[in-house]
């Protein structure tokens, strides 16, 4: 739940989405949900030359299953909030 | 059990002692990192910053295919904030203390 919240504050951003075969996408972040599966605008695909196939499509949905990495903007990004929040749900784990 | 002492009773304490340090995380697919760990949850995703990846690209000789040294390509690039989906991770380790 914790990082579907920091997605969530992450809406509206230029975000760059690795999937698991290599393909690169950047786009503006629209909408996230709780398996992680994200819809991105105004993409553009990092090696177009290696994936001409997907010059075409300007916006998408990505299967949360099928991302290895998300390059978030660090400026958006409150650490300290982050480790806070991270320690509280932690907690509430162990209580179960 | 007394979960805000700093004691490692499960496996998760030992991530959770490593938040706001660096540690090292090998993942699938001949991948590793290393980076300031800010979050994680359940599933072992990851939020990492000033984050320096290493990729291990393992290249078999024609020749010796079967036996004999291969050589190790290692490709490494740096991002400044990185989500990492638990699903690909090998493992968590804390930096060493030295």
């Amino acid at each position: 739940m914790l990082i579907f919240s920091v997605f969530k504050t992450l809406t509206d951003q230029q975000v760059t989405v690795e999937l698991k075969n290599d393909l690169s996408i950047t786009g503006v972040l629209k909408s996230v949900d709780q398996f992680l599966n994200i819809r991105l605008d105004n993409i553009k695909v990092l090696d177009e030359a290696r994936h001409p196939h997907m010059m075409a499509v300007k916006n998408c949905f990505i299967r949360g299953s099928v991302v290895r990495y998300v390059q978030l903007p660090a400026e958006h990004v409150d650490t300290q909030l982050l480790e806070d929040a991270t320690r509280r749900e932690a907690l509430t784990q162990v209580k179960r | 059990m007394d979960p805000s002492s700093s004691g490692i009773q499960e496996p998760f304490d030992l991530i959770r002692l490593s938040l706001s340090e660096r540690v090292f995380v090998k993942l699938r697919g001949d991948r590793q990192l290393t980076g300031i760990l800010h979050a994680y949850d359940g599933h072992m995703n990851l939020i990492l910053s000033d984050v320096e990846e290493t990729i291990m690209i393992v290249e078999v000789d024609d020749e010796n295919a079967t036996a004999g040294p291969k050589t190790v390509n290692v490709a490494k690039r740096k991002m400044d904030m990185l989500f990492v989906r638990g699903d690909g991770v090998i493992l968590v380790s804390p930096p060493s203390r030295t």
